[in-house]
């Protein structure tokens, strides 16, 4: 049994008269213990599949269970205990602007039922796992961003959530802040062994952090892989677009250009491992009498293996051409026909 | 002048305590109840809570109906009403009756306001830890309204004053009456700026009193 199970989930809203579906027949198991991400654009659907895990968000149809617990039969009393074990953080921080750290601690505390007593202990402990031990005193307000999402964590954390859901937790930070945070998930993923389920449209955080991943589309799970194979070899219209968005296949303008006014085709390649083509291409060039010239090429490292990115540049007879694109998609694992025009 | 000041020294310290008396009470009232209310309106009203569009729009209705009528037809309305709580309406706590019922729907609109203002993902972020509805109004509705609320209780004080005045032109006495039954009525303008002079002084104190509360609870 997998901790989180999605059921076949609809989820829609009545919007001035009109009804808006925003998640249509999502099913998704996720594992004890795996960091999981759902990537897609904003207004896929994303934000509202990852509420109804805690049941913030009531699906309209489906099945909700986690870690055992159907929340779609279950009473008021049930959802608030099971909610108190799943810790949310947000992109926006979310955190109460009129009460100290420590009071914004203390109310989760105390809604998750910790004897108040142990409270301040308990606080100065959650504080100090974030690096903000002397800020106890201290209003949001007087925090940066990282340092109120850190805040979020320590709340997210404070009563030993199994699960903890991230809703563009690095969104809203600069690139060197959002590191931090994604090094610290991954350091409580590993010491705590807790579940995290993280909603994302930057595919920086999926890189670096999640184990699989999944693409929604238009309110749809459209793909659904380990993150290192969606990299390679997305499988989806969103997950290719998203993926060559991220690994910058586009040439630059000038290069594009000089390319175009000649007659060729284009073509980006991906392939798993860090092996060098060229001796492929020597081949495929003298196989199918076709030019081939490398434009640009580099690896990335995806969960530390990695994926080579190569655009090369094909002339020749158009038969001779198609055979060597033909060549390619058959030795190589991710082929994509760029268009010579605009 | 010298007689400004006799009936100044004769009734200005009665008026002033009928005053306080009326504005206390209708304002303890209004501020009590329109805050219930208030928090009322906004949970049956927000997605994150029970919305129950029907119950919100009868009880808005009803608040509505009360705030439409001009305060003078509202009083005199109210006359029986007072007589049967109060006893007489005719004195400063027959007064407080009306100003109450008028200060009860005026509030809850504006503590309807100060909740319906926080941030919502605050609130979901209280409503995901698991905490139940008054653990979370006590801890996140009432200390983020705050600064919205006080600003509140200062207009509803400033009207009611003004609204006391009313009041006491049909008999419940306070420092409206004291200008109009002698500075109106008896050509004493003396006392009538006097008065004038008293009211601003008020106002301005209760102004800047409620800003620099409301300040100390902004935390932003």
């Amino acid at each position: 049994m997998s901790q989180i199970e999605l059921k076949n989930i609809d989820v829609t809203f009545k919007q001035k008269g009109r009804t808006v579906s925003a998640v249509k027949d999502v099913s998704l198991n996720i594992e004890k213990g795996e960091i999981f991400g759902i990537v897609g654009l904003s207004g896929a659907g994303k934000s509202t599949l990852v509420r109804t895990i805690n049941y913030l968000q009531v699906p309209s149809k489906g099945q909700v269970v986690v870690d055992g617990t159907d929340l779609t039969r279950a009473n008021g009393k049930t959802i608030a205990q099971v909610r108190r074990k799943i810790g949310f953080i947000f992109q926006n921080f979310n955190l109460i602007n009129n009460r100290t750290l420590a009071q914004n601690l203390a109310f989760a505390l105390t809604a998750g039922g910790y004897p108040e007593k142990k409270q301040p202990a308990r606080i100065t402990e959650l504080l100090k796992l974030v690096g903000l031990a002397d800020r106890q005193d201290n209003y949001p307000s007087q925090l940066s961003g990282g340092q109120k999402q850190r805040v979020g964590i320590a709340r997210a954390l404070a009563n030993d959530p199994d699960i903890l859901l991230c809703d563009e937790a690095t969104s809203a930070l600069d690139v060197e802040t959002a590191e931090e945070i994604i090094e610290i998930l991954k350091g409580i993923n590993q010491r705590l062994n807790i579940t995290i389920v993280f909603i994302t449209h930057q595919l920086e955080v999926a890189r670096s952090l999640f184990d699989r991943v999944a693409v929604m589309e238009n309110g749809k799970l459209v793909e659904k892989s380990s993150t290192y194979d969606l990299f390679a070899a997305p499988q989806s219209d969103m997950g290719q677009r998203l993926v060559s968005r991220f690994l910058d296949t586009k040439l630059p303008e000038k290069v594009q250009a000089q390319v175009t006014s000649q007659s060729g085709q284009l073509l980006a390649l991906r392939y798993r491992g860090s092996d060098s083509l060229t001796p492929i291409i020597t081949k495929i060039a003298k196989e199918t009498d076709v030019d081939i010239n490398i434009i640009q090429g580099r690896v990335e490292f995806i969960q530390d293996r990695a994926i080579g990115v190569l655009v090369v540049y094909l002339t020749g007879k158009p038969v001779a051409v198609s055979r060597a694109i033909q060549a390619f998609q058959a030795r190589v694992d991710y082929v994509e026909e760029v268009e010579n025009h605009e | 002048m010298n007689e400004t000041i006799t009936i100044l020294q004769q009734n200005l310290g009665t008026a002033l305590w009928d005053t306080a008396k009326m504005v206390f009470i209708s304002g303890f009232i209004g501020i009590i109840f329109g805050t219930l209310i208030g928090l009322f309106l906004y949970y049956f009203s927000n997605p994150l809570f029970a919305p129950r569009p029907l119950v919100n729009s009868i009880c808005g209705f009803i608040i509505n109906a009360i705030r439409s009528l001009p305060f003078l037809i509202l009083m005199v309305v109210l006359i029986p009403f007072a007589k049967l709580v109060a006893g007489d309406p005719y004195t400063p706590l027959g007064g407080a009756v009306s100003l109450s019922v008028a200060a009860i729907p005026f509030f809850a609109r504006l503590a309807e306001g100060a909740f319906a203002e926080i941030d919502a993902g605050v609130v979901e972020a209280a409503r995901s830890t698991g905490a139940g509805f008054f653990l979370i109004f006590q801890e996140v509705l009432f200390p983020e309204a705050l600064p919205a609320l006080i600003r509140g209780v200062v207009l509803t004080l400033i009207s009611l004053l003004g609204y006391s005045a009313m009041v006491g032109t049909i008999g419940a006495g306070g420092i409206g009456d004291l200008a109009i039954q002698f500075g109106y009525n008896r050509y004493n303008t003396g006392v009538l700026v006097s008065v004038i002079v008293i009211l601003i002084v008020i106002v301005q104190i209760v102004q800047w009193c409620g800003d620099r509360l409301a300040e100390h609870y902004t935390r932003v």
